[in-house]
C-alpha cells in the first residue's frame, strides 16, 4: 500500500464512500492525532472526488500528500507541524471548577479573553481590555454560594403578586404612594446602571462575578418594572423627581473604584433601602405594596450580602481600602451637603404613609415611626461598617454622614 | 543616514489585505528591515511599478509574474521570484458538472455552455480553458464560454467570478464551472453547491501560484533579508500566525518558477499578453 518512497504507514484509515463533502476529514484528522511522530498515514476512499479534495484540504492544513492509485483510493498524508505549532504557546485559564484549588487566578490574563475558565487559550488572541482583572478587586468567598441563591430566589412579578387585589385608599394617601414608588424607581435605575458599567470591565475569568452580578442588574430591572406597575396601578401619571435626590445619585455614578462604589451603593445605600422596604413591608397602606416590599427586600438583602463577602475578601487583602471607604463617605457628604437631601415630597409621603389617615394623632404617629425608621437605618449602616473592621467611633460617625437620599 | 526604505506593491483585491501587510510590515520594520507598501487595484500598474521604479518587490499572482518575466526578459532587467507560500505549490483547477447531468466525458462538453471566472483568473479562465484546448476542445467553438468577470486587473484573487459561475451552474443555466480545486470544496461546506449534487469531470495538471518578484534594482541586502525574514517566520509566532493565517500559509517557501509553464502556455493559447509582456487581450479591462 505504500508508494515508491519511504517507509509503511503506521496507521491507516478508510473513509469508505464518506467524502470530504459529508465529514471526512473528521475520520482523517482523528487518525493523524493517533499518528506517532515522524509516521504517515494511509488514507483509502472510495467517495467521487476524493483525491482533489484530500489534495485541496492537506495544502491548507500544511500536511504532505502523496497520491497513489487513483482507482484504488489510495493516498499517504504525512502531516506538518502547524497543528503542533498553533498550539505552542497555549495556556490554561485557570481551571474550571472554582472548589479546586487555585482553580481561579489572582489576576486574569489579557490573553485569556472571552474564553471559558479551564480553557486551552491559543496564544495571541485580542486583548479585551478587562480593567478589573485583579481577584481581590471583585472576589467574594463563597461567591459561587451567592449566585446559586440569587437564582433560586428569582421571582415573576405576574405570579408573585397579587395585582388584582382589592383596595382603595384616599385619594392623598395613594398620591403618596405614588410618589414613593416614583423615589424607588430613581434609586433603583442607579441599582441597576452602576453594576452594569462595572459588568463590563469584570474579566469573565471570574465568571461567578459576572454572573451574580447580571442576576442583581436582573433583579433591579425587575424591582424598577414593579415599582412602575404600582404607581401606575390606580394613576396615570408618576410623582416627581428633585435636583437633590439625582445629585446624591450622581456622585455614586462618578465612583470609578468597585470595592468603593460596592461599599457606597450596596453596604450603605441598598443595606438603608432594606429598612425602608421592611418599613413599607409594615406600614404600606395597601397589600401589593406589601408584596412588593417583601420580596424586593429580599433581592436588595442579597446585593447587600453580596457588598460586605466582597468587602470582606478585599479588606483581608488590603486594609488601606478602610480608609479610602472612610474617605469616600466624607467626600460625597462634603460634595451633597449643599443640596437639600431627600426630597420633601418622599418624606411626607413616607410619613403619610405611616399615618394612614388626617388626624393629628396619625400623623404624629406617622412621623414618629419615620424617625424611628431613620434611626433603624443608621443603626444598620453602623452595625455593617462594625463587621467591615471600623471602629465604633469612625462606624458611628460616618453612618450618620451617609446621603440624606438614603440610596 | 536613514537606510533606503524597501518598498513592496500589493494589490487590494480585499480589505483585509491591508491587516495583512501592516502587520508583516510592523514585523519587518521591527527586525530591522526599513520596510513598506504600497497598494494597487491591479496587477498590471503594479507589474509596471516594478520596472518604473515605483516599487521594489511586487506581491505578484502568477499572471502578473508571467507579465513582469517577459517584460524584464524583453528590456534585459530580469526578474526573480523570492518566494512564495507553502498553499502556492502545486495547485489544480478544476472542471465541474451537475452530478446528474449526462456529461460524463470531455468530448460531452461540444455544443454545451462552460462558465468561467474573471478574463484574468488564471485558475478559473486561462488555465482550464487551456486544458480543454489540449484535448482538443476549442473554446468559443466546440463549445460556448460564459466569463464571470468580477474585478478585473485583480486575476481572480476575488473568488467571486468562481463562486458565481458555480451558482449558475446549479441554476441550470451552465453545464460546466471551472474553478480552483480547493473552491469545489469550498462551495460545497459554504452551500453554494449542495453536497453531492456536483461531480469533477476533469483537473488540470499541476500549477503555481503567487510569488514575490524582485528585479535586480533592488537592494541585494534588502532583498536578502526580506527573504530571511519571510522563511523565518514561524506558525508558532502568536504575533504573527493572524496574518499568515489572513494570507492563508503556513509558511513562506524559498521562490519556485517551474510551476509556470501551464500558464505561459494557456497565456500564449488565449493571446492574453504577447511575448514582450504587453497586453494583448482586447476584451480585458482593468
Amino acid at each position: 500500500m505504500s508508494p515508491s518512497t519511504g517507509t509503511e504507514p503506521a496507521a491507516q484509515v478508510d473513509t469508505g464512500e464518506l467524502g470530504f463533502e459529508r465529514g471526512a476529514h473528521l475520520l482523517i484528522k482523528r487518525a493523524l492525532q493517533g499518528l506517532r511522530p515522524g509516521g504517515r498515514l494511509a488514507v483509502r476512499s472510495l467517495a467521487p472526488d476524493f483525491a482533489v479534495h484530500l489534495t485541496g484540504w492537506c495544502r491548507a492544513q500544511g500536511h504532505r500528500l502523496e497520491l497513489g492509485d487513483a482507482a484504488a483510493g489510495l493516498a499517504w498524508i504525512t502531516p506538518g507541524e502547524a497543528h503542533a505549532h498553533r498550539w505552542q504557546g497555549a495556556e490554561r485559564a485557570g481551571e474550571a471548577s472554582a472548589a479546586q484549588a487555585g482553580s481561579v487566578a489572582e489576576h486574569a490574563s489579557a490573553a485569556w479573553g472571552l474564553a471559558a475558565r479551564g480553557a486551552l487559550v491559543e496564544s495571541g488572541g485580542p486583548d479585551f481590555g478587562f480593567a478589573l482583572a485583579d481577584k481581590p478587586a471583585i472576589w467574594a468567598d463563597d461567591i459561587a454560594h451567592l449566585y446559586t441563591q440569587a437564582l433560586g430566589q428569582q421571582w415573576n412579578p405576574d405570579e408573585a403578586i397579587d395585582w388584582g387585589a382589592s383596595f382603595d385608599l384616599p385619594d392623598e394617601v395613594e398620591d403618596a404612594v405614588v410618589q414613593v414608588m416614583t423615589y424607588l424607581i430613581e434609586n433603583e435605575n442607579a441599582a441597576l446602571l452602576l453594576p452594569a458599567r462595572f459588568l463590563g470591565q469584570v474579566h469573565p475569568h471570574f465568571r461567578e462575578v459576572t454572573q451574580l452580578l447580571a442576576i442583581q442588574i436582573a433583579d433591579e430591572a425587575r424591582h424598577v418594572e414593579v415599582f412602575t406597575r404600582r404607581a401606575l396601578l390606580k394613576r396615570t401619571r408618576m410623582g416627581v423627581s428633585t435636583v437633590g435626590g439625582q445629585a446624591s445619585l450622581k456622585t455614586l455614578f462618578d465612583e470609578h473604584e468597585f470595592a468603593v462604589a460596592s461599599f457606597l451603593l450596596s453596604v450603605l445605600g441598598e443595606g438603608t433601602f432594606v429598612s425602608l422596604l421592611h418599613f413599607l413591608q409594615e406600614h404600606a397602606p395597601d397589600p401589593v405594596t406589601r408584596q412588593i416590599a417583601r420580596l424586593t427586600a429580599r433581592d436588595e438583602a442579597r446585593h447587600v450580602a453580596f457588598g460586605m463577602a466582597h468587602l470582606e475578601y478585599q479588606l483581608g487583602r488590603d486594609p488601606a481600602l478602610r480608609s479610602r471607604l472612610a474617605l469616600a463617605v466624607e467626600s460625597r457628604h462634603d460634595a451633597l451637603a449643599q443640596t437639600s437631601g431627600l426630597n420633601e415630597e418622599v418624606f411626607d409621603a413616607l410619613v403619610l404613609l405611616a399615618a394612614g389617615g388626617w388626624t393629628t394623632a396619625q400623623i404624629g404617629a406617622g412621623f414618629d415611626k419615620v424617625q424611628a425608621l431613620k434611626d433603624d437605618m443608621a443603626a444598620g449602616r453602623r452595625l455593617r461598617m462594625k463587621r467591615l473592621g471600623f471602629a465604633l467611633d469612625d462606624a458611628t460617625r460616618l453612618a450618620a454622614l451617609h446621603t440624606r437620599n438614603f440610596m | 543616514m536613514t537606510p533606503a526604505t524597501l518598498v513592496m506593491g500589493a494589490v487590494a483585491y480585499a480589505p483585509k489585505v491591508v491587516t495583512i501587510w501592516d502587520g508583516f510590515k510592523e514585523h519587518f520594520v521591527a527586525h530591522g528591515l526599513p520596510f513598506d507598501y504600497v497598494l494597487y487595484s491591479n496587477y498590471e500598474r503594479q507589474v509596471q511599478a516594478l520596472f518604473d521604479g515605483g516599487i521594489d518587490v511586487a506581491w505578484n499572482s502568477p499572471l502578473a509574474w508571467i507579465r513582469a518575466e517577459r517584460i524584464g526578459r524583453a528590456r534585459g532587467q530580469p526578474v526573480r521570484a523570492i518566494a512564495m507560500r507553502d498553499t502556492d505549490c502545486d495547485l489544480t483547477s478544476v472542471i465541474v458538472v451537475r452530478s446528474d447531468s449526462g456529461i460524463r466525458s470531455l468530448a460531452d462538453l461540444r455544443g454545451k455552455r462552460v462558465g468561467v471566472g474573471a478574463i484574468d483568473s488564471p485558475q478559473a479562465t486561462l488555465i482550464p480553458l487551456d486544458h480543454l484546448r489540449q484535448q482538443g476542445l476549442k473554446p468559443g467553438s466546440d463549445f460556448s464560454v460564459r466569463r464571470f468577470d468580477v474585478l478585473g486587473g485583480k486575476h481572480g484573487d476575488h473568488i467571486g467570478g468562481e463562486r458565481d459561475a458555480a451558482k449558475a451552474l446549479m441554476a441550470g443555466e451552465l453545464d460546466a464551472a471551472c474553478m480552483i480545486d480547493g473552491n469545489h470544496l469550498l462551495f460545497v461546506n459554504e452551500g453554494t453547491l449542495p453536497a453531492g449534487r456536483t461531480r469533477v469531470l476533469a483537473q488540470t495538471a499541476a500549477f503555481d501560484h503567487c510569488n514575490f518578484t524582485v528585479t535586480a534594482r533592488a537592494s541585494g541586502a534588502q532583498i536578502e533579508l526580506l527573504n530571511k525574514l519571510l522563511l523565518s517566520m514561524s506558525y508558532a509566532d502568536a504575533a504573527v500566525r493572524p496574518l499568515l493565517d489572513l494570507e492563508g500559509l503556513k509558511a513562506w517557501k524559498p521562490g519556485r518558477t517551474s510551476g509556470y509553464a501551464l500558464l505561459e502556455r494557456a497565456v500564449d493559447a488565449a493571446r492574453f499578453y504577447d511575448a514582450q509582456g504587453a497586453i494583448v487581450e482586447s476584451e480585458y479591462r482593468y
